[in-house]
Parts: structure tokens; C-alpha cells; sequence
């Protein structure tokens, strides 16, 4: 075995006999591991004054990357928002604006 | 008890007596009627399965593997162009090492458009990864049905298997057929056991993860090896079958009056009955020939064959199928088993297409054939020249 390296993720590469059958994954919850914010070109940026927690943008989010707490949200998680802008597109009151990322993912 | 029905009904019957828990099909001649038996026991309350009336072949593959993984028993039932529809799912149900029960009314794939039996959609599938077993009558349908679950099931395999039978020459035929009592079939089958079901909420998996090439080449493999599994497994599964049901299952063929033969037809499904009587009419002049039908084609079972078929001056390889451009998928399958190795002269015949008929005079041709055959010769029998 051998770790991989220069990856967001630290994987043993593991011999085809150590595999669980049908390639699946015990424990789920793989795409919390996979941070894919580093794939993002454009990153949204929410104005807290402006919001007005209607959640439409964390129902709208394919990747579950609103976060909330009481039912309020707090931030934007860009460890794995890959900056589709769609939290953008059906925010009611424009309190999500895209702008482009630089440099890559922060 | 013995009955008269058509396979149709056997491999209903057989279903019914499973009793899995989805069933997800689509109809199409010459499945249908399996498909409208089930769909009538469900209406009559005989059975307790989900039955998932999808909008094509398609999802109902799609419907299987999503069932099969959620932790559930499952069977389909299609044909040629269905199949075709399927293939795509199938490959993945495979990959997936889902369990997934089919049996295949084999059916000419178009173009051009045709609904009689051959087995080009078998051989579309032939690299998918399921397993592939042939009946030659609506008895073994029935048998194969019952036995491909275990096989399927089994913690060693887990892969989709596919029980061909041919199209209308079967499917539409009534025949005898002995079938067990349903005790005996819930016994055999037992219960099923998933692996990693995804009902089981307490324990998340994920399912059918992408894989990059750092990890694609090496689930392909672990794949195989489902496939390497599987002629042990077959085995032992026909072993108890046979004792429980009385009948002969010893073997990944059916050798016919081969030990002494000297010209040997090869082939697999319904004309192996048909090369039968033949075989028993040209023994009567005294001639020495023999059949040797295919039961298992995938895994093939390639060590076994070439030692039943070694020592013999002639073997017809008969395809019910054409693979363009190149020799008949069994014909490949079987001289390749020969690589390195001494062997008969090989002639390789394609027949039967799009539900020509194969009389006994076409099987006598075949074995005439084999007196002056050239090694590697392709042939078409039943064919205007």
C-alpha cells in the first residue's frame, strides 16, 4: 500500500482483494470527505443584512453546503459549495451574490 | 407434480413459488406472458411482491437494481430488444453484485425487425458480467429458475444470472413439466440475506460510488472474481437440486452419448433437443456421433469442455447468432479453451436466425458435414444460398 499524495483526500490505495464487494462504501457519507469547494470559479457571498431566512437556498443547495442553525442560516460552507450559483438564482431578495473566485478556493 | 404448460408458465410458476419481493418488468413478445402470469398472481393476492409496472426496460432494470440494493429479492423477465434496453443497467447490476434473477425469452435483435428465437441478445450481453445459463426444454427452465436464485444469492457470487430460453419454441410450447410443491422451493431457495442494505438506516452505505482510475481497474477485478466463484457454487447448487427434485444436474453441460463419439455437435437451448433424436437415429446406422449442450456459458466453463471434446476427429460449434466481422461467440470461446493443446477439427455453424427453423434433416447435414470438414471452416445451415 501506498498513500497517495498532492490530494485533498489522504487515500490508501487498496489492493482489489480488500475491496467490499460491489465497490460499495461502509459508513457513507463520502461526499463530506470529498471536499469539491476546490472546483468552484465563482463564489457566492452572502449579505446576512439582506437575508431573510426563508431557506430557499438551502432547499435549492445540491451539494448541502447552506448552513443553518435554528432554522436561520449562518454561512456558506466552501469546503464543498462548488459555486453552481443556483442559492444565487432563487434567493427572493438578492442576499447571495456570485462573484469570481481568485486564485482558486479559499 | 407433473403438468402441461407452456415455459411461459414454468418460469411463472417458478417465480410464483419464489415469491420475491419486487418484481419490476416490461412486456414484449416473446416474454410477455411471464410477465402477465406474475402480474395476475399479484392482482390475485397469491403472492405478496411489489410489482413495479415500469415505462421500459430500462427502468425496470433500473427499478431491480435499486430494489436489489435497498436489501430486497428480485426478479425481471425480457427479451431481444428489451435486453438491448437493459444493457446499459445490467452492466452496472453487475458491477454492483446485485443478485438480480432474469430470464431471457431469447428473441433475434432487429434490424431488420423480427420476434422469433435466436440468441443474439444473449450474446449482446455476453461481456456484462451475469451469469448466463441455457434451457433446452420448459422443464429446465423451470429447474434453472429455482437454481439460478441460490446461485445468485450466494455470498461468493452476487451477480445478476440470466436463464435463456428460446423464444416461442419454448416460451409458446406446452411441454410436460414436473414441478416441485411450494414447501420444497421455500426450503431450497431460503431466505435471502442482503449484503449492506440500504433500508438498514442505522448503517449508511454508499452505493455505486464513482471510481477514478485509481480504483476502477481494481473493481473490475473483484468483479471477476464473482464470476471465478461461480462454477463451484453451480455445481453444488445442481447437486442439491437433483436430489431433492430427482433430476440430473451434474455438470456445467449435458453430455449426450459423447464418451465414444467421434463427431460432436455443440450447441446450446431448444435445438439440443432436435440434435437429440438425430444423434439417436444416426447411432441406429451405427455412425458415432454425439452432442454436448451448453448449460453454463458464462463463467464458460473452458477446462471442462475442451476435456470432453478432446480426442475427437470433428466438432460443429453451432451459434445461433452472429458475431460480424469474426467467427460465432461459442466457436471462439470453445477454440480458445484449445489454445496450446492438441484438439478436434473445429467447424464453426451458424443457424437458426430470427427463428428459421431447424428440422432434424439440417442437424443430419451438420454431423455429413463433419466427414469433410476444414478446420476452421464457417458454415450456415438452413440457409438460401
Amino acid at each position: 500500500m501506498r498513500r497517495r499524495k498532492g490530494c485533498t483526500l489522504a487515500v490508501e490505495l487498496r489492493s482489489w482483494k480488500e475491496l467490499p464487494i460491489g465497490g460499495v462504501v461502509p459508513g457513507g457519507a463520502t461526499p463530506e470527505l470529498n471536499k469539491t469547494g476546490s472546483w468552484r470559479s465563482q463564489r457566492p457571498i452572502w449579505d446576512s443584512e439582506k437575508c431573510i431566512h426563508c431557506l430557499m437556498c438551502w432547499l435549492h443547495c445540491p451539494d448541502d453546503s447552506i448552513f443553518i442553525k435554528d432554522q436561520k442560516v449562518t454561512g456558506i460552507d466552501y469546503e464543498h459549495c462548488k459555486g453552481c450559483g443556483v442559492c444565487a438564482a432563487v434567493c427572493p431578495v438578492d442576499a447571495i451574490e456570485m462573484v469570481p473566485e481568485r486564485g482558486g478556493a479559499r | 407434480m407433473k403438468k402441461v404448460m407452456t415455459g411461459h408458465k414454468a418460469v411463472a410458476e417458478a417465480m410464483r413459488q419464489i415469491e420475491p419481493d419486487v418484481v419490476a418488468v416490461y412486456p414484449i413478445t416473446p416474454q410477455s406472458e411471464i410477465a402477465e402470469y406474475y402480474a395476475q398472481y399479484v392482482a390475485d393476492g397469491i403472492v405478496r411482491t411489489e410489482l413495479v409496472p415500469v415505462e421500459s426496460e430500462h427502468s425496470a432494470m433500473s427499478a431491480c437494481v435499486g430494489a436489489a440494493a435497498a436489501g430486497a429479492r428480485v426478479i425481471t423477465a425480457t427479451a431481444s430488444q428489451g435486453l438491448a434496453l437493459m444493457v446499459e443497467i445490467l452492466y452496472i447490476a453487475a458491477s454492483m453484485r446485485l443478485p438480480i434473477v432474469m430470464a431471457l425469452a431469447n428473441r433475434a435483435l432487429s434490424g431488420p425487425i423480427n420476434i422469433h428465437c435466436d440468441h443474439s441478445d444473449a450474446y449482446l450481453a455476453r461481456d456484462s458480467g451475469a451469469v448466463q445459463i441455457f434451457a433446452e426444454s420448459a422443464q429446465e427452465a423451470y429447474d434453472y429458475m429455482l437454481m439460478a436464485q441460490r446461485i445468485a444469492e450466494h455470498k461468493n457470487v452476487r451477480l445478476p444470472v440470466i436463464v435463456n430460453l428460446d423464444g416461442f419454441t419454448l416460451t409458446h410450447s406446452s411441454q410436460v413439466v414436473e414441478t416441485l410443491s411450494d414447501e420444497v422451493v421455500k426450503g431450497f431457495v431460503g431466505d435471502y440475506e442482503p449484503f449492506y442494505p440500504l433500508l438498514d438506516v442505522d448503517n449508511p452505505t454508499v452505493w455505486g460510488p464513482f471510481a477514478m482510475p485509481d480504483y476502477y481497474f481494481e473493481l473490475k477485478r473483484a468483479q471477476q472474481a464473482g464470476m471465478e466463484a461461480v462454477p463451484e457454487v453451480f455445481l453444488g447448487v445442481q447437486g442439491e437440486y437433483s436430489k431433492l427434485s430427482g433430476r440430473n444436474y451434474k455438470g456445467f453441460f449435458e453430455a449426450y452419448k459423447l464418451d465414444d463419439a467421434e463427431r460432436v455437435i455443440v450447441v446450446m437451448g431448444s435445438t439440443a433437443g432436435t440434435a437429440k433424436v438425430v444423434v439417436n437415429e444416426l447411432r441406429e446406422k451405427g455412425e458415432r456421433v454425439g452432442l454436448l449442450k451448453v448449460w453454463l456459458w458464462r463463467p464458460f466453463p473452458r477446462k471442462e469442455i475442451a476435456d470432453a471434446l478432446a480426442g475427437k476427429k470433428a466438432v460443429a460449434i453451432m451459434d445461433r447468432a452472429i458475431s460480424f466481422g469474426n467467427m460465432g461467440a461459442l466457436y471462439l470461446d470453445i477454440t480458445s479453451a484449445f489454445a496450446g493443446r492438441e484438439g478436434p477439427v473445429f467447424v464453426n455453424y451458424i443457424y437458426g436466425l430470427g427463428g428459421r427453423d431447424v428440422p432434424a434433416e439440417h442437424i443430419v447435414q451438420v454431423f455429413e458435414g463433419l466427414k469433410d470438414a476444414e478446420p476452421g471452416e464457417l458454415r450456415y445451415i438452413g440457409l438460401r444460398e
